[in-house]
């Protein structure tokens, strides 16, 4: 009965467009990129090496604009790795190289004259582990719009609106000039999203934000994301396949295929599509035994 | 039927506890390594007390006969002479001269190579050139001061560049002398940078900071107690050294005015003097240990100084 109020009420809506709208899904494995309306990043067959050694084989992923894309997976899947390569941080790393097209609002970010510094500016990262700078609270958050040259009339004003953003303002406000190192685990990883806020990019890629904190804090940083996706868009590494199932739009499968003769693992994209679709009705056997906990 | 036995743990025995906690064997080995470890802790304090008095004693002789004020103030140095006089003021001008050049040098090339090996090159050229770096450091000094005297003094400075200056400088010695603590300074400072985590580089990276923004405002400020030690190490380093200074400065006292001129340093005098025929308890004796006395000072003025310094600036990660 339920059900039949609300298909009537869904349809009742005929003479003008329904509030929800549930844009048709396509399976897309190999058929190049995946179909997700107003995507920001689009990655192209991408594959990740370290030297000889490919981590991450042949991608096709698309990340919508505003939308929350979390990437799971067995360990050494290559998730992370192809998070660092969004914004090219394994351009740190020696001897990791990207093959294959990344496109952010269509400009490939590994084209010759594309300035890796001006990715990161727009892409910015959170990582696994808080990794605030050993200085004040409040030059933590001062620090990336002074290196970018941000012409910020007031970074008072600035520095407030970026902790307001990530929930931490009224927690540190009377210790602004206090080493970011007091604050707990939870706060310091939020001081670290506000400090990546702070540079007012488009994409956050968050590596593992919540892996060292408890659940209390984990929840709130979870609260946080949802509340950044009405400005940003977010694509999470997550171990956690309750997280990727509350917070995600979109969530990617990866697994890790072993080499036979060096053992090595490559990561490989199984399967991708809205979140609800893999955690209930996955397409791919592989998706279903590690969202069911048979392996992983 | 079957009566429970207990599997594993301690046979209760009634009336005894149920194990024994005292230990079973004496540790001789542990309380020996102690006993040493706190004699060579005790040795050291000693011996560094015994350098103090021995240089202290004969001080106080000197400080008899001359006054503190003239002795500091006093612009003639001139103790073996008929009329001696004991301004130390000359042998101060020429160890400043020559560390001063020797800091302008090696500050900013020892910095300069560690902030290069730390945040720029890469594993496998950082991995040979540390050790070459280091090698350096192990060149006797006597070379490095001949080196000063017959090619930089008399061939590049004379002959090449036709300056007018005479057989030797604390110019030609301060450059030496630089090159010299080059190496102490950048493998120290090195080492305080390598330090940093890497995530904090990571971090600023992904903030849109390029690799100088990173060095100079991220890993410049968290290694700087390191960077400070291995400055202070290369200012003490300067003031004390003695073979370079006693070879390529000069040997007569003068106050130096100017770069090219040849001047005495507070170490010349003492290795000069040490190798005369002063009398043990005489008034030029004595002299030797006043000089070695503020020498001491000057150097543990530096410590106290950096200290300081590095409780203020350095963050703490």
């Amino acid at each position: 009965m339920t059900t039949n109020t609300r298909a009537a009420s869904y349809t009742t809506g005929s003479n003008h467009t329904p509030t929800i709208q549930f844009p048709a899904e396509h399976a897309h494995r190999s058929n190049g990129l995946p179909d997700v309306p107003n995507a920001i990043i689009e990655c192209t067959n991408v594959n990740v090496y370290y030297n000889d050694f490919r981590a991450v084989t042949g991608v096709d992923l698309a990340f919508g604009s505003k939308e929350i894309t979390a990437l799971i997976g067995p360990s050494g899947c290559g998730k992370s790795t192809l998070l660092r390569s969004l914004n090219r941080m394994n351009d740190l790393i020696d001897g990791a190289r990207v093959e294959g097209t990344v496109t952010f609002q269509g400009e490939d970010i590994y084209h010759k004259e594309v300035d890796a510094i001006e990715v990161r500016r727009r892409i910015g990262m959170v990582f696994q582990k808080p990794n605030p700078f050993p200085k004040s609270i409040y030059d933590n958050i001062a620090y990336g719009p002074r290196v970018i040259g941000m012409k910020a009339s007031n970074m008072d004003d600035l520095v407030e609106e970026a902790l307001t953003r990530a929930a931490l303002w009224t927690e540190v406000k009377d210790k602004l000039k206090q080493s970011a190192f007091g604050l707990s685990g939870g706060q310091q990883q939020r001081l670290c999203i506000a400090r990546t806020i702070a540079v007012k990019p488009d994409v956050i890629l968050m590596d593992e934000p919540c892996s060292s904190l408890d659940p209390i804090a984990t929840s709130r940083i979870e609260d946080l994301m949802y509340e950044l996706r009405e400005d940003y868009t977010i694509i999470i590494v997550t171990h956690n396949m309750q997280q990727a199932a509350r917070v995600a739009d979109r969530t990617a499968f990866f697994t890790a295929l072993a080499s036979e003769e060096s053992g090595d693992r490559t990561g490989l994209l199984v399967e991708f599509d809205r979140t609800k679709k893999i955690f209930e009705s996955p397409a791919d056997q592989r998706t279903e035994d590690y969202i069911s906990g048979r392996f992983g | 039927m079957s009566t429970l036995t207990p599997v594993g743990g301690p046979a209760l025995v009634p009336g005894r506890p149920a194990v024994s906690l005292r230990s079973t064997r004496p540790r001789h080995g542990e309380a020996f390594m102690r006993l040493l470890l706190r004699f060579a802790a005790i040795v050291t304090i000693i011996i560094t007390a015994g350098i103090l008095i021995a240089l202290l004693v004969p001080s106080v002789e000197f400080f008899r006969t001359v006054s503190v004020f003239e002795f500091l103030f006093g612009d003639r140095w001139a103790p073996r002479f008929a009329d001696a006089s004991f301004g130390v003021w000359p042998l101060v001008t020429a160890t400043a001269w020559t560390s001063g050049i020797a800091l302008l040098v090696a500050i900013p090339l020892g910095l300069g190579a560690a902030v290069f090996l730390s945040e720029y090159a890469r594993p496998g050229l950082r991995k040979v050139l540390k050790p070459v770096l280091e090698i350096l450091a192990g060149i006797p000094t006597v070379v490095f001061g001949l080196f000063a005297l017959q090619f930089v003094q008399a061939t590049l400075f004379r002959d090449w560049f036709d300056l007018d200056t005479g057989a030797f400088s604390v110019l030609a010695a301060g450059l030496v002398m630089g090159v010299m603590i080059v190496p102490t300074i950048a493998s120290i400072s090195e080492d305080a940078m390598s330090a940093v985590p890497l995530s904090m580089r990571q971090g600023s990276a992904a903030l849109g900071a390029n690799r100088m923004q990173t060095t100079v405002r991220v890993v410049f400020p968290a290694a700087l107690s390191g960077i400070i030690a291995a400055i202070v190490l290369g200012v003490s380093r300067a003031v004390g050294e003695t073979m370079i200074v006693a070879i390529a400065a000069g040997g007569q006292a003068r106050i130096v005015t100017g770069p090219l001129e040849q001047g005495q340093t507070m170490t010349g005098f003492i290795a000069n003097a040490a190798l005369g025929d002063s009398r043990v308890g005489s008034l030029e004796y004595d002299t030797l240990f006043a000089v070695g006395l503020l020498l001491f000072l000057v150097t543990l003025l530096f410590n106290f100084i950096s200290i300081r310094f590095v409780r203020r600036f350095r963050e703490i990660y």
